[in-house]
């Protein structure tokens, strides 16, 4: 297959195997800069492996995973290095510094030096303190900027998070199931706020909620045991006999 | 937005040292010892130690607390950079041993005539006072530049320390490494050309503890409050977050683990010569599990709590080894799980959460602000529970 420069994320024949269990098989994947895309599937389909494979959590067994124009090779970076070429993720469960401020944990998320040696002698700017203000309109937490971030509700954790990652101004969101323990209004504003990122960033969200997922989709991927099992939108997919076999299908039967 | 340190800690931690540096020593020296305000050699020489303690116990505190590493190898710290000391001062006896040699005492006991070669650097101070830092630093840089860059963690990060310190105490138990063996070091006499043996060193001794813990105290309140010491409690309550917010977080880890490791060094240094013996015992692992006793009895995660909590238990050490000795180990002991089970933020918590009950009782009275949000709370869940 010959290369197209505008790919943002390339996974080629990508394998893992846990224990002789194949989380993801043969998966070939491409993502257009600017999309926001839309990953769906049963349990256990190998969604959050795949954001671990991207991260530089866990390696494959075999394949490749390019990122950018430039094709840089992400399998051979380890966390870190991936975060700074300009890959962002947001955790299934909120993952944030609980004993710290809302303001400090998006003061540690904001893009700069990740040195030790500059943090010992940085100190924030009103740049920083500006850009910090305007996260926190966005995402809805004026109020809370001096609260830890340990005593917010789940759904404000949530929110803190997809925060932290625009403070970083990633090129690449990896966001993992943002609507998880929302109401269905604050599910709605994650939805406004994601499609409001797409083009300026290209976006992968994994989620479960169909009515979320009609809201924010342009393109669906099916992932089931690791492998892509159909793309394209919301009706297409839904309308696929092999997603309503394997995961619609499902659904519908526990109904 | 944040201040390093408010006004009225300023004032408070002010006045403690006052206390500390310029009036215990001046009661030690200038009261007659029949004045009720007199403060005996004694206790000065004690209080020196307590402050050594204390300094050990804030860098437990800062890579535990902190930093969520519990170390259990900063006495093996804290007793290298006190045998650098320690080597120093055997070669300052000079030639007033039992043996009248030129070499220290064990040396001639293990049949030297000369000095080994790398016992010589050590009649000069600077040198001395050089390998104070550098000892315990390289071995933090190295053992903590393979634990955490091959991510060990929690409690296997607590065992290698362990293991570390346990491997160090036989290595230096053992006579041929011309370390003093199981006797170490002792029978100092002279530091810098004063007498170790005299009130006066032993108050100079005890100032420069003091002012050292206070140096500790004030740097590491302003490193707790910059951006690194953010990253540095980041990584305690969530490495992954941190890794994946682009920070190297091993590389953070590993300057703290240095930099306590070398405070303790230098702690160590100053006790030995105010105790006047320096040896394995010094290094064995229950000498590093009491120093986690002092931060938990004291406060984990704050620097006032360890070294309330070094001076509390060691004070009652010194009375409780006299008192009752054989009950020593099952107080220590008590005490922790009193503290683990009951106080989970030690002494300090303590004194908050006292603190809050008294003012909260004084405001009772007057209005009623914590019981009109609880109403509108339960009545709103029940509101959402009827539907």
């Amino acid at each position: 297959m010959t290369r197209r420069k505008d790919f943002i994320l390339e996974a080629e024949d990508v394998c893992k195997t846990f224990d002789g269990f194949k989380a993801i098989s043969n998966l070939n994947f491409y993502m257009d800069e600017g999309e926001l895309r839309t990953v769906i599937g049963p349990n256990g389909a190998g969604k959050t492996t795949f954001l671990d494979l991207i991260t530089g959590r866990t390696k494959p067994d075999t394949g490749s995973i390019r990122f950018g124009r430039e094709g840089i090779d992400l399998i051979r970076k380890n966390e870190y290095e991936i975060y700074r070429l300009g890959i962002g993720r947001k955790f299934q469960t909120p993952t944030v510094y609980t004993d710290h401020t809302v303001f400090e944990n998006l003061l540690l998320s904001l893009e700069g030096s990740r040195g030790v040696f500059s943090a010992l002698f940085s100190r924030v700017t009103s740049e920083q303190r500006d850009r910090i203000h305007e996260i926190l309109k966005t995402i809805g937490l004026s109020a809370r900027v001096d609260a830890k971030a340990g005593s917010l509700a789940h759904g404000q954790k949530q929110w803190l998070e997809i925060g932290m990652l625009l403070a970083q101004n990633a090129r690449l969101l990896l966001v993992d199931e943002p609507a998880a323990g929302m109401t269905d209004e604050e599910t709605a504003k994650t939805g406004e706020l994601l499609l409001s990122l797409a083009g300026k960033h290209s976006i992968i969200v994994i989620e479960h909620d169909m009515v979320f997922v009609r809201q924010i989709a342009s393109k669906v991927t099916v992932l089931h045991q690791g492998t892509i099992l159909c793309e394209g939108t919301v009706d297409e997919v839904q309308a696929n006999e092999r997603v309503i076999e394997v995961y619609l299908g499902r659904k519908h039967s526990h109904n | 937005m944040q201040k390093t340190i408010s006004k009225g800690e300023l004032i408070a931690v002010f006045i403690v040292a006052l206390i500390a540096i310029v009036v215990v020593p001046c009661l030690n020296c200038f009261t007659p010892e029949s004045s009720p305000f007199h403060i005996s050699d004694f206790t000065i020489n004690l209080w020196g130690e307590y402050c050594c303690y204390a300094i050990l116990a804030i860098t437990v505190d800062l890579l535990w607390g902190y930093t969520g590493l519990l170390s259990l190898g900063q006495c093996l710290f804290f007793s290298l950079g006190g045998y650098m000391m320690g080597m120093y001062l055997m070669r300052m006896i000079g030639s007033l041993g039992q043996y009248h040699m030129p070499i220290p005492d064990f040396l001639v006991f293990l049949g030297w005539t000369r000095l080994p070669v790398f016992w010589q650097p050590f009649s000069s101070f600077p040198f001395a006072m050089m390998m104070v830092v550098l000892l315990p630093g390289a071995l933090a840089f190295v053992f903590g530049f393979l634990a955490f860059h091959s991510r060990i963690r929690g409690v296997y990060f607590s065992i290698l320390t362990q293991a570390l310190t346990y491997a160090a105490c036989l290595l230096f138990f053992r006579n041929n490494i011309l370390m003093g063996g199981n006797n170490g070091f002792t029978d100092f006499k002279f530091l810098l050309g004063f007498d170790t043996r005299t009130a006066a060193t032993k108050r100079g001794l005890y100032i420069a503890s003091a002012l050292f813990l206070l140096i500790v105290y004030l740097g590491f309140k302003w490193l707790t409050a910059t951006k690194l010491g953010k990253v540095q409690r980041a990584i305690r309550d969530s490495e992954n977050r941190v890794l994946f917010s682009g920070y190297a977080a091993a590389n953070f880890k590993l300057f703290v683990f240095v930099l306590a490791c070398v405070v303790a060094g230098l702690a160590g240094a100053l006790f030995v010569p105010q105790v006047g013996i320096i040896n394995p015992d010094q290094m064995s692992t229950d000498k590093s599990l009491e120093a986690i006793v002092w931060v938990a009895v004291g406060g984990r995660g704050t620097l006032v709590g360890p070294i309330i909590g070094a001076i509390f238990v060691n004070a009652l050490k010194s009375w409780a080894t006299r008192a009752y000795p054989d009950y020593w180990l099952i107080i220590l002991g008590g005490m922790f799980l009193l503290v683990v089970l009951f106080l989970p933020r030690g002494l300090v918590g303590l004194a908050e959460h006292t603190v809050a009950l008294w003012k909260r009782s004084r405001r009772q009275p007057e209005d009623d602000p914590p019981e009109a949000p609880a109403e509108t709370a339960a009545t709103a869940a029940s509101q959402i529970a009827s539907k």
